[in-house]
């Protein structure tokens, strides 16, 4: 086939890029409603589930069986079930049926019957129930913070960075896995650095996540991965036991836990058994919750490629964060790894979790650039960061990142990294030069940053640990060189463990130490006016992007003007059938000086004159003060022009070639595009109004069309346009001038 | 239920696993050695506390977790890992699952996840 043009121009789009596939069954390619999907159903006997969709008690697998002992709440599951799919998605978006009416009656329901609730919401109505569901009343969000050299003075520059950008927790890990302590530490300093209030990990092997934790090296966990079926869970070399467990475990030292799961795993892992994904997360959420843990982080995350080649992927990935949300766990929402190679599909997909607001918006926004991100990703990075930030201040939706002034951020990337660089000192960690410290505080990514000896660094990091250092010690070094803020803010949170406050349901530290979950900011969303709502000074903040300037100094006079014009008493109609009236707007060679695009009037008017004079007609130039409307200050010209032809001309450019017998708002010729207009353009046009006045034939002054302009210029637009309004004196007749 | 955030509304009914009170876990303390991090642990009671405030707001699941891991408060980090490592697939075979909940019962009074282990034993 021969492709057009066009065609090809389509095919070389980054959307082209992702890969697409039709469903396939077996492989469990297929996002919901797989036929081997089972009817909900539940048997009752004896207290306990003896049968769960389908499968009576005796085939149970282990998921069933730990399901159905955890996470069904028996005394309510056979009113629950009884109800229609459809009945209970209404109840969803209805805002007179409170939460928690619905995650009692969810508790009561098995995974079959709530992925057939949510297939019958639309994204729409998912987002209604999403905003109702989720957990806390205000929405946060979380960072990726590493980088490919492992940098410790990079990782607490970028992880001060965060926490100035508002994010409540901070996740790291390892390309090595020997450097977690030293990455640990470097998060940590980091953390405490500026308004220093957030929570952080280190994603590392289980026992060694823990082992951090314990000392104090990181505060939550967040890898703690289930799987659908029974065979994935043991390939991940664990059971819903062991991971419930583990769940515990970390509680029983103050450690926050969040557990991973995602639609696509099971399919990558070749043990989807032909079931759908959003059934096979419905499972993993129910074992979640059977275990205990307080949240989850889903939305497919690595595997996010995976559902959105299919048919309903994003629209499957937002229904498992329902889920999530519908159970009574903390969301992390994904939108933490690649989902396309297309901006336009990244933010729509993003949308489904922003608007709404999820506890964690991202299960991981990468603060720095994606090369850096050894996460595999970051639907959103470092240089999106502005982008996010318009976002949140043109839909006033709190996206959880708050906009930061450059000075701001150099300021709490240069403290924590000299932070960093005193604490290694301290501890006796291999030294972080001062060009290291530099290097951190302006760097692109890790590249930019001086290479470390990785052996040394190494060996340090298994010392440390092997001698018990632990989160005191990075206290006390940190103190003792002079760092007694970030020292306070670290040991603020540390504290908190001894409490067990962050244990409860979607938990965050604010800054000063204060703890906010589920429990004190529970989300109470019944309808417009309820729910979150922007308090008026986090409204301004989202409002205040660095890039917004005051509208008031546009077109301002900066210095004292030399008058351009001269007036000599008021226009009187010409005579001389030789002659080309230019009217100018009120503000021009007075209150402004300049055209949009910053031609110097004076040169406009020049140019103008030149133009006229070259076909051997008399310009006349008279100032319009009763209209700033460009027709009108033509049309007034017209009338005082002895040929009848006049050029109007408002202050930022815009231009009109009139004759007396037309209406106001007809024209000759009209170049509403003032940026488009250079000096040669009105000279051409002082020299088609002179042709019109001679009767001559003309072809009209040829223009650039930018279909940018408006964009770019619409601002500055209103208000020259505004200032120059300003200028008008109603019933004024218009003035004789001449240049200066 | 109890008052929540416990830091906050509660302070005093906090302590460290070490004894001193939650409020004397000062900087200068850190500083001056008192505090360690062994004391920057939440203890048994603490979880407690933490369990009713989950159960009063609709979350059993979680309330039996931060039980069960109020039992374990007092569990040493090594003998954690090795009861997690059991349960892992393939580690154990019930008759170890089975002593380790025992062991656990005994030494500890840990009922609620010596039962959790006994549930892993019997697939």
């Amino acid at each position: 086939m021969h492709a057009s043009k066009r065609a090809e121009r389509r095919a070389a789009r980054p959307i082209n890029r992702d890969s697409f596939i039709e469903e396939w069954v077996d492989p469990g390619l297929i996002i919901s409603g797989s036929p081997r999907d089972p009817e909900p159903s539940i048997r009752i006997a004896g207290g306990r589930v003896v049968e769960l969709d389908g499968v009576p008690e005796d085939r149970f697998d282990l998921l069933d069986r730990f399901i159905a002992r955890h996470a069904v709440d028996v005394s309510l599951a056979e009113a629950a079930m009884a109800l229609e799919p459809a009945t209970i998605a209404r109840m969803l978006v209805d805002i007179n049926v409170p939460r928690s009416e619905l995650v009692r009656l969810v508790s009561g329901l098995t995974p079959a019957k709530i992925v057939r609730v949510v297939d019958c919401l639309n994204p729409v109505e998912m987002m209604m129930a999403l905003q109702k569901m989720r957990a806390r009343r205000t929405p946060a969000n979380q960072a990726h913070v590493t980088n490919r050299r492992e940098h410790p003075a990079l990782l607490a520059a970028d992880a001060a960075e965060a926490v100035e950008r508002g994010f409540a927790e901070l996740k790291t890990t390892v390309g090595v896995s020997r450097y977690a302590p030293l990455n640990a530490i470097a998060v940590l300093v980091g953390s405490g650095t500026g308004r220093g209030a957030a929570l952080t990990q280190c994603a590392v092997e289980e026992s060694l996540g823990l082992k951090l934790a314990l000392r104090g090296l990181t505060t939550y966990a967040e890898t703690l991965s289930v799987y659908g079926t029974e065979q994935a869970f043991r390939d991940g070399d664990d059971s819903p036991w062991s991971k419930a467990f583990l769940a515990s475990a970390y509680a029983s030292r103050g450690v926050k836990v969040r557990f991973t799961s995602g639609s696509g795993s099971e399919a990558l892992m070749g043990h989807a058994e032909g079931k759908s994904m959003l059934y096979l997360e419905a499972r993993c959420l129910m074992a979640v919750k059977g275990a205990g843990a307080q949240g989850v982080q889903n939305g497919s995350i690595s595997c996010i490629a995976l559902p959105e080649s299919l048919p309903g992927g994003v629209r499957g990935v937002m229904a498992e964060n329902l889920i999530a949300a519908m159970l009574d766990l903390e969301l992390a929402s994904g939108n933490d790894a690649m989902a396309s190679h297309s901006e336009i599909r990244k933010t729509a997909k993003l949308m489904l979790q922003f608007l709404p607001g999820t506890d964690f918006i991202f299960s991981g926004y990468s603060v720095m650039p994606r090369e850096d991100n050894l996460f595999g990703g970051g639907n959103f990075e470092g240089e999106d960061l502005d982008d996010y930030n318009v976002l949140q201040r043109d839909m006033l939706v709190d996206g959880g990142q708050r906009p930061v002034r450059e000075e701001r951020v150099l300021a709490v990337r240069r403290r924590a990294a000299q932070a960093i660089q005193a604490v290694f000192d301290e501890l006796g960690l291999p030294p972080i030069r001062d060009e290291e410290v530099e290097a951190a505080v302006y760097a692109h990514s890790s590249a930019d940053l001086p290479e470390r000896d990785v052996p040394a660094d190494l060996e340090a990091a298994t010392a440390f640990l092997e001698r018990g250092g632990d989160a005191v010690d990075v206290i006390r070094a940190l103190a003792r060189r002079g760092f007694t803020d970030i020292a306070q803010n670290i040991l603020a949170i540390e504290k908190l463990r001894i409490s067990g406050d962050f244990l409860q349901t979607s938990a965050v530290v604010l800054p000063g130490g204060c703890v906010r979950s589920a429990i004190n900011d529970p989300n109470d969303y019944r309808g417009p006016g309820t729910g979150y709502q922007l308090p008026p000074e986090r409204r301004a903040e989202i409002a205040r992007i660095p890039q917004a300037v005051d509208p008031r100094t546009i077109g301002a006079a900066t210095e004292v003007w030399q008058p351009l014009l001269l007036e000599c008493g008021p226009a009187r109609a010409g005579e001389r059938t030789d002659e080309i009236v230019i009217a100018l707007g009120p503000a021009f060679g007075s209150a402004l000086r300049e055209t949009l695009l910053g031609l110097p009037h004076r040169e406009v008017l020049e140019a103008l004159i030149e133009g006229v004079r070259q076909e051997g007609l008399r310009p006349r130039i008279v100032k319009v003060y009763s209209t700033s409307d460009c027709g009108f200050i033509g049309h007034q010209g017209a009338q005082l022009s002895g040929s009848g032809i006049a050029i109007g001309i408002q202050s930022k450019g815009t231009t009109v070639i009139h004759r007396r017998d037309l209406q106001p708002l007809d024209n000759l010729e009209l170049f509403p595009q003032a940026p488009n207009l250079t000096l040669d353009s009105y000279r051409v046009i002082g020299r088609n109004a002179a042709k019109y006045a001679k009767g001559e034939p003309v072809l009209p002054v040829p223009v650039q069309i930018d279909n940018m302009a408006r964009l770019k210029y619409i601002v500055k637009t209103t208000i020259l346009h505004r200032r120059e309004t300003e200028q008008v004196v109603p019933g004024r007749p218009a003035e004789e001038v001449c240049l200066a | 239920m109890p008052e929540y955030p416990l830091s906050e509304k509660l302070p005093e009914r906090l302590r460290t696993p070490s004894g001193p009170p939650f409020e004397e876990v000062t900087f200068e303390a850190v500083l001056a050695g008192r505090v360690t991090m062994a004391d920057l642990r939440v203890t048994a009671e603490a979880l407690e506390l933490q369990a009713q405030v989950a159960e009063q707001a609709g979350r059993p699941q979680l309330a039996e977790n931060l039980r069960r891991a109020a039992e374990l408060v007092a569990v040493p980090d090594e003998e954690i890992l090795a009861i997690y490592n059991a349960l892992r697939p393939g580690r154990a075979d019930r008759s170890k699952l089975l002593a380790l909940a025992s062991e656990l019962e005994a030494r500890y009074g840990a009922f609620r996840c010596a039962a959790l282990i006994r549930e892993a034993a019997e697939i």
